[in-house]
C-alpha cells in the first residue's frame, strides 16, 4: 500500500495527518451545509445524528480492530442481525432478563460468530475476505431460513423503553436528547481505545498487522491474536445490534444487511490501512461523522437519498487516489506522452 | 586449484572464560539436502565471535538451531551457561537469554522507536496496561547505554536502516540478553555505520554480553572477531583466534580454495566501446560518474553497499532516470524512459535481489526464460507459440546447462546456481549487447560458482561488455579486466588485477 | 503408449477430480430427486449458467492478475441500464435492431470504463484491489439506485428476447455467448502475450516488471476486460428477463468466487484455468438447479453456498498440506 503522503504534505498550511485532513473536509461542509440549509446546524439535527450513528460508530470501531490485525470483515453487519435474532429469542426463553443480562448475551453471541471467523481464518489459513463473504453469506442464509424472513415486535419492556440520558430545549423551542446508545457508543469507544492504545494485548495486535512475520519472531502468540480481533467485533456487532433493535424497537431480519459497506467505507475513510498496521479511533470515528454527514446533509438539501451511496463511492475513490498523488501523476503523463507518440506517428 | 581440506579443528575453546553457549554434534537435513554435518560450535561468555563463510556454508541454520527456529537432528548437544538445553523453542530461547538480530530485524514500522525498543513490555499472554512513561525510559536508558541517540518518540519507518539496526540492538538488550546473534549486520551499512556499531558491539562486550557476528566481509570479522569459526558446505571447518588469522587466509578456509589462482585480466581497450557514461548524477544517489565499457571487456564496480553501486545500474536499466550526464551505447545517445526502453536498446540487468526482482520464484522455468521474448514467439495470429517457447527453452538450458527436471516446474525448484543460470538465461535471450551483473553469486553455492564465472567469461569472449558490480572482492579480482572503486556515489578509484595486490584493493575498499 | 497417457494425465489432475466430483453430483440428485435426470433439468441449466459464467470469468482475470473485482455483478447492472437507456431513447419497444446495437454498444463502454477506472488506481495508485473494487461498488450500487429509483426498467423490442431464449439447432443461444466467452478467455489467457504477463504479474508484480512487462498495461486491461465481460453479462440478463433492476444477480457474487476457488485458481493470484473454472461452474449450476428441483429454501441455498465454499477452501488446504508432505 502506498504511504498516505497527503498532497501538499510539503505546504506548512495544510493538514499532515488523514485526521486532520478529515477534521478540515468536515469543517467546511459542515459549513457549507449550514449556509445552505437552515436546519442543519441546529442542537435537535445534531443531537440526532448522534443518536443516528451511534450504530455505525460502535461498529466501526470494531472493524478497525480487525483491519489494525491486517485483516478484513464484511460478515459482521448480518452478524449483528443475527446476534439480535439469538438474543430477542434467549431473553423471551429466559422469561424477559434486563439490560444486563442482553448486554452479556449479545456479547457473547457476538463473540462466538466472531471466532468462527477468526479460526476459519487461522486454522486453515483462507485469505480473511473469502472467508468473511462466506460466512456472510451462511449467516444471512440461515438467519432468513429460519426466520421465514419476519420480524419480531414482540420484544421484552427494557428493550423497548426509551432511555434519555440527557435532554434540553433548544432556544428554537426544540428538544435535543441523547438515547442510551450514544452512552453506550461512548464506553465501547473508550474501550476499544484503551484496548488498541494502552493494553498490551491491543500493542501485540497492531506489531501483527505492521510485521506479521516479526510479531511471530518474537513470540507473539499469533491464532490468540486473531481470534481477538474477530472476537471484538463480534461483541462490538453485538452490542451494536442490541442497540439498534433497542432504537428501532423491533427486530427485523434484513435490516443490517449491506451496512457493511457504509461502515467499512467510514473506517477506510478514516485512514486505516487494508493490509494492517495503520489506523486510529479518532480517524475511524471522522469517517463515520463524515459518511453520515453526507448523508443527512444531501437529505436536508432536498437531493435523493439513492444518490447517498454514489457519492461515499466516489469519495472513497478520490480518497484513495489522492493518497498517492505520484501514482496519478505517473498516469497523466503516459496518457499525454501516449498521445504525444500517436501523434508523431500520424505524422511519420 | 588446491583445495584445502576440513580440518575439523574441534572445541577450541581455551578456559579463560567460561563457555556461555556450546553446542556438539549438531546435524541438520532439509528435504534429503545436508545442511548442517556434525558441527561443534562454543562461544565464550562476554566474547566477541564471528561465524564466518560464504553464502550457503549453514551459518543461518546453525543461528535458527541455537535459537529454537529449528530442531537439530537427534544427537546433538546444546549446553547453555553450562546447564545442558532440551528442546529448545524460540520462546525458551528467550527466556535464557539468547536474542538474535535477523537481517529483516522484525521490527514494527509504524510504531514509535520508544515502543518498538520496548516492545518486550508488551509481549506475553497476560494483559496489562502500557505504560508509554516508562517505555519511554526504559528506550533511553538502553539507548544511553549504547552511546546512542535516536528520535525515540517518531514512528520506526522514518529512520533509516543503520538506525534500526541499533533500534533491534536495543531491543535485544532490553530483554536481558546474555548472547546475541547478529546476520550480517553490516550488509546494509555504509563505513561511518559500520564503525558506529563495532562501537556498539564492544559497550555489550563491556556489559559481559557475548555477541556472535555474522558476515562474510574479511576485513570486518578480523577487526571485530577475538575468535572465528569458520564453516563451510555446512561443515565446520575449524575455530581460530583471529589474530592468528590474514584475511587471504580466512578466504581460503572460508572458500576452500588457493586465492593466488589465476587473474585474467587483460587490457581491453583496443577494443570498441560499447557503453559510455559521463558525468552522471543523480541527487542523493551518486553523482559525476563517468567511465567507458568496450566489448569483450569485463568491468567490475565494487564499493560498501550503499555505496551507489546498485543504484547507478538502475539508471543505465531504465528504472531511475539521472539528473545530470549522458549514457551512450554504441555511440547513440540513451534517453530511457523505462527498464523496457532499455531492454529494447540491447541492455540486461541481472537484479541481487534473484528472489523477488530476477524471477517470479512461483512460475515455470519455462515461462521465466520466454518472458523477455515474447515477442519472438508470436506464431499463427499473433498468438504464443509453445512449440517456439519449448524451443527457446530447451536450446537455453542445453547451451548454459541448466540441470532441471521438466520445464514446467516451478522455478523455485532449483539450487541458487541454476537459478541464477535460468536469469542469464532469460537475458541472454534478448540478445543484449550489455549485461549488467548485480552481485551475481549472491545465494550461490561455491560450487556453483566457478560455473557462473566461466559462462560469463565466455560471453565476454564472444564480444558481449559486462559490468559487474560486487562486494566480493576475490572475485572480482579474478574475472574482471578492471575494477572501478565507489565510494558515497563516486567513482573514487581504478585498479588493474594483477598489478594492484587483492589485500591493497581490499584495503582501499574497506579503509 | 502408457508414457504418453500418463503425460496426458500429468497436470489434468484438477479436471479429473472437477469431473469425478461431477459426476457424484449427478448421482446424488438423479437417486434423492426423481426429476432431476430429465432433459427439462439440463434444458435450464443450459439457460441459467450463461450469466453466472460470463461473471465468473469476469471474475476470472482479476484474481489471477492477484486482484479481485467485488464490482462486477454492478458492472453488469450499469452496463444493462445504460442499453436500456438507449433503446428507450430509440423508442422502447419499438425501437429498431440499430438502436439495439448502440445500447450494445453502450453498454460495453459503461463496463469497459467501470473497469478501467479501476484498473487505473490499482495498476498507478498502487491501491488495494478489494478497497478499489468495493468503492466501485458502492458507487455503481448507489448509480443505479439513483437513476432507477429502486425500480425495474423495461419495455424493450420484443425481437430482443430472442437472444435470452432462442436456440440455434437445439443449443441455447446464451449457452453460445457463454461458450464464444470461454474459448476468447482460453486463448487470452495460454496463448497471448497479455494472458503470460497477467499470471507472471499475478505471482509477482516487481519481478515481472523488471523483466521488461509494462505491468500497469496489462493490470488496466485486466480491470478493462473484467468490466467488459461484465457488461455481457448485464446485456445477457437484460434480453433474458426483459428488464433490468439494480441489485439483480448480486448473490451471484460468491458464487463466481466459489467457481473460480473450486476450479483450482490460486486466491493469490497466478494460477488457474479458464477449462477447470467452466467445469466447476458447471458443476455448481447442476446443484443450484438440484437444489432448486429439491425444493430447497431460497435463503437455505444461499447459505450452503457459503458452506460449499469453505469446504473447498478447506479441501484445498488439506490437499495442500498433503501434497506437500508426500513427496519427502
Amino acid at each position: 500500500m502506498p504511504e498516505p503522503g497527503m498532497p501538499g504534505a510539503g505546504r506548512r498550511w495544510l493538514p499532515r495527518s488523514t485526521e486532520g485532513w478529515l477534521t478540515l473536509v468536515i469543517l467546511v461542509f459542515g459549513g457549507v451545509l449550514g449556509l445552505a440549509t437552515d436546519t442543519f446546524l441546529t442542537f435537535a439535527n445534531l443531537f440526532d445524528l448522534l443518536n443516528i450513528s451511534a450504530f455505525n460508530a460502535i461498529m466501526a470501531v470494531g472493524l478497525l480492530v480487525v483491519l489494525v490485525a491486517g485483516g478484513i470483515d464484511i460478515s459482521f453487519a448480518v452478524a449483528a442481525s443475527v446476534v439480535q435474532y439469538l438474543t430477542a429469542v434467549t431473553v423471551m426463553q429466559l422469561g424477559g432478563g434486563n439490560w444486563a443480562i442482553g448486554l452479556v448475551l449479545a456479547s457473547a453471541f457476538g463473540f462466538m460468530l466472531g471466532a468462527i471467523n477468526a479460526s476459519l481464518i487461522y486454522y486453515f489459513r483462507i485469505i480473511s475476505i473469502v472467508v468473511t463473504i462466506a460466512t456472510f453469506n451462511i449467516f444471512f442464509g440461515l438467519l432468513m431460513f429460519f426466520t421465514r424472513g419476519r420480524s419480531i415486535y414482540d420484544l421484552p419492556d427494557w428493550l423497548l423503553d426509551r432511555i434519555i440520558v440527557f435532554e434540553f430545549e433548544t432556544p428554537g423551542g426544540d428538544f435535543a436528547f441523547l438515547t442510551l446508545p450514544v452512552v453506550v457508543m461512548m464506553a465501547v469507544v473508550v474501550a476499544t481505545w484503551l484496548f488498541l492504545n494502552r493494553s498490551s494485548l491491543g500493542r501485540q495486535l497492531y506489531a501483527m498487522g505492521d510485521n506479521a512475520e516479526g510479531a511471530r519472531r518474537v513470540g507473539i502468540n499469533i491464532a490468540a491474536m486473531h481470534f481477538l480481533a474477530y472476537g471484538w467485533l463480534g461483541v462490538c456487532a453485538g452490542i451494536g445490534g442490541l442497540m439498534q433493535a433497542h432504537y428501532v424497537q423491533e427486530v427485523v431480519p434484513n435490516a443490517l444487511y449491506g451496512r457493511e459497506l457504509d461502515v467499512l467505507a467510514a473506517v477506510v475513510l478514516g485512514g486505516a490501512r487494508l493490509g494492517g498496521g495503520r489506523g486510529t479511533i479518532l480517524g475511524a470515528l471522522l469517517g463515520v461523522t463524515l459518511v453520515t454527514m453526507t448523508q443527512n446533509g444531501l437529505n436536508l438539501m432536498g437531493v435523493s437519498p439513492y444518490a447517498f451511496q454514489m457519492v461515499v463511492g466516489l469519495v472513497i475513490l478520490v480518497a484513495i487516489t489522492m493518497s498517492n498523488l505520484e501514482g496519478l501523476e505517473a498516469f497523466i503523463r503516459r496518457f499525454r506522452s501516449g498521445r504525444a507518440r500517436a501523434e508523431a506517428g500520424r505524422q511519420g | 586449484m588446491p583445495t584445502w581440506g576440513f580440518e575439523a579443528v574441534r572445541g577450541g575453546a581455551t578456559d579463560a572464560a567460561p563457555r556461555i553457549l556450546a553446542v556438539e554434534h549438531v546435524s541438520k537435513v532439509f528435504g534429503g539436502v545436508q545442511a548442517l554435518v556434525d558441527v561443534d560450535f562454543d562461544v565464550l561468555e562476554g566474547e566477541v565471535h564471528c561465524l564466518a563463510g560464504e553464502n550457503g556454508c549453514g551459518k543461518s541454520t546453525l543461528i535458527k538451531i541455537v535459537s529454537g527456529v529449528h530442531a537439530p537432528e537427534p544427537g546433538a548437544v546444546l549446553r547453555f551457561a553450562g546447564e545442558r538445553v532440551e528442546g529448545l523453542t524460540p520462546v525458551t530461547a528467550r527466556r535464557l537469554g539468547i536474542q538474535v538480530i535477523w537481517q529483516d530485524l522484525a521490527l514494527f514500522p509504524e510504531m514509535t522507536v520508544a515502543e518498538n525498543i520496548a516492545f518486550e513490555a508488551n509481549l506475553g499472554g497476560r494483559p496489562r496496561w502500557v505504560d508509554y512513561g516508562a517505555m519511554r525510559r526504559t528506550a533511553a536508558q538502553v539507548l544511553e547505554r549504547l552511546g546512542v541517540t535516536l528520535p525515540t518518540g517518531r514512528p520506526l519507518r522514518e529512520l533509516g536502516i543503520a538506525q534500526r539496526q541499533v533500534v533491534a540492538i536495543a531491543r535485544a538488550l532490553v530483554a536481558e540478553a546474555r548472547l546475541v546473534f547478529m546476520d550480517e549486520p553490516t550488509a546494509s551499512l555504509t563505513q561511518a555505520e559500520t564503525r558506529a556499531l563495532f562501537e556498539v558491539v564492544h559497550r555489550l562486550k563491556a556489559d559481559g554480553i557475548a555477541t556472535v557476528f555474522v558476515s562474510h566481509r574479511l576485513a570486518e570479522v578480523l577487526e571485530i572477531a577475538e575468535r572465528v569459526t569458520v564453516l563451510r558446505d555446512g561443515r565446520m571447518v575449524g575455530v581460530y583466534p583471529a589474530a592468528e588469522l590474514t584475511q587471504n587466509r580466512l578466504a581460503e578456509l572460508m572458500t576452500g580454495e588457493a586465492h593466488e589462482a589465476v587473474v585474467r585480466a587483460q587490457d581491453r581497450s583496443a577494443g570498441r566501446v560499447v557503453l559510455e557514461v559521463e558525468g552522471l548524477a543523480r541527487a542523493g544517489e551518486y553523482e559525476d560518474v563517468s567511465f567507458s565499457l568496450h566489448a569483450g571487456e569485463i568491468l567490475g564496480i565494487t564499493g560498501l553497499l550503499g555505496a551507489g553501486r546498485t543504484e547507478v545500474a538502475a539508471t543505465l536499466f531504465g528504472l531511475t532516470s539521472p539528473d545530470r550526464g549522458d549514457i551512450r551505447l554504441d555511440g547513440r545517445e540513451l534517453r530511457l524512459g523505462s527498464n523496457r526502453d532499455a531492454i529494447r536498446s540491447g541492455i540486461a540487468y541481472v537484479s541481487e535481489d534473484r528472489l523477488s526482482l530476477g524471477l517470479v520464484q512461483p512460475q515455470s522455468i519455462s515461462r521465466n526464460i520466454a518472458i523477455t521474448v515474447l515477442d519472438r514467439l508470436l506464431g499463427l495470429l499473433g498468438l504464443l507459440d509453445p512449440e517456439k517457447e519449448r524451443r527457446l527453452v530447451a536450446g537455453w538450458v542445453d547451451r548454459l546447462k541448466i540441470r532441471i527436471g521438466r520445464p514446467e516446474d516451478a522455478v523455485a525448484t532449483l539450487s541458487g546456481g541454476n537459478q541464477q543460470r535460468v536469469v542469464l538465461a532469460k537475458w541472454l535471450a534478448t540478445e543484449p549487447r550489455l549485461l549488467i551483473l548485480d552481485s551475481p553469486t549472491v545465494g550461490v553455492d561455491i560450487g556453483a560458482r566457478a560455473g557462473i564465472f566461466q559462462i560469463v567469461r565466455e560471453l565476454a569472449a564472444s564480444g558481449l561488455a559486462i559490468l559487474m558490480i560486487s562486494d566480493e572482492i576475490p572475485e572480482l579480482y579474478h574475472n574482471a579486466d578492471r575494477i572501478l572503486h565507489m565510494r558515497a556515489g563516486r567513482l573514487i578509484g581504478e585498479f588493474q588485477p594483477g598489478e594492484a595486490p587483492i589485500e591493497a584493493i581490499e584495503a582501499a575498499v574497506h579503509a | 503408449m502408457r508414457a504418453a497417457f500418463t503425460r496426458l494425465l500429468r497436470g489434468q489432475g484438477e479436471i479429473l477430480g472437477l469431473l469425478v466430483f461431477f459426476a457424484v453430483v449427478l448421482v446424488f440428485f438423479g437417486l434423492t430427486t426423481p426429476r432431476f435426470l430429465a432433459a427439462g433439468t439440463f434444458q435450464s441449466i443450459a439457460f441459467q449458467l450463461p450469466e453466472l459464467g460470463l461473471l465468473t470469468l469476469a471474475m476470472l482475470l482479476p484474481i489471477l492478475s492477484g486482484g479481485l473485482n467485488l464490482a462486477i455483478t454492478f458492472t453488469a447492472n450499469i452496463a444493462g441500464l445504460a442499453m436500456a437507456w438507449v433503446i428507450q431513447l430509440g423508442g422502447g419497444p419499438e425501437a429498431g435492431l440499430m438502436m439495439v446495437l448502440l445500447g450494445t454498444a453502450a453498454a460495453l463502454a459503461v463496463g469497459a470504463l467501470a473497469g478501467g477506472v479501476m484498473g487505473v488506481v490499482v495498476a498507478f495508485v498502487g491501491a488495494h484491489p478489494i478497497l478499489v473494487s468495493l468503492a466501485m461498488m458502492i458507487f455503481l450500487r448507489g448509480l443505479g439506485e439513483f437513476l432507477t429509483r429502486g425500480g425495474d426498467i423495461s419495455g424493450f423490442p420484443p425481437f430482443i428476447a430472442t437472444i435470452g431464449h432462442g436456440t440455434v439447432f437445439g443449443i441455447p443461444l446464451p449457452l453460445l455467448i457463454l461458450l464464444v466467452a470461454a474459448l476468447l478467455w482460453q486463448v487470452l489467457l495460454g496463448r497471448s502475450r497479455f494472458g503470460f504477463s497477467t499470471y507472471m504479474a499475478g505471482s509477482n508484480l516487481e519481478a515481472t516488471r523488471y523483466s521488461g512487462i509494462d505491468t500497469r498495461r496489462v493490470l488496466v486491461l485486466v480491470y478493462v476486460l473484467s468490466g467488459v465481460m461484465s457488461a455481457v453479462a448485464g446485456i445477457l440478463m437484460l434480453t433474458r428477463f426483459n428488464s433490468v433492476r439494480v441489485g439483480h444477480g448480486e448473490a451471484y457474487l460468491l458464487i463466481t468466487v466459489l467457481a473460480c476457488f473450486l476450479g483450482g485458481v490460486d486466491p493469490f493470484g497466478g494460477f488457474g484455468r479458464t477449462a477447470a473454472v467452466v467445469l466447476a461452474l458447471v458443476i455448481l449450476q447442476t446443484i443450484a438447479s438440484g437444489l432448486n428441483l429439491m425444493g430447497a429454501h431460497q435463503h437455505l441455498a444461499t447459505a450452503l453456498w457459503g458452506v460449499f465454499l469453505i469446504a473447498v477452501m478447506v479441501g484445498r488446504w488439506v490437499w495442500q498440506r498433503w501434497s506437500w508432505r508426500a513427496p519427502g
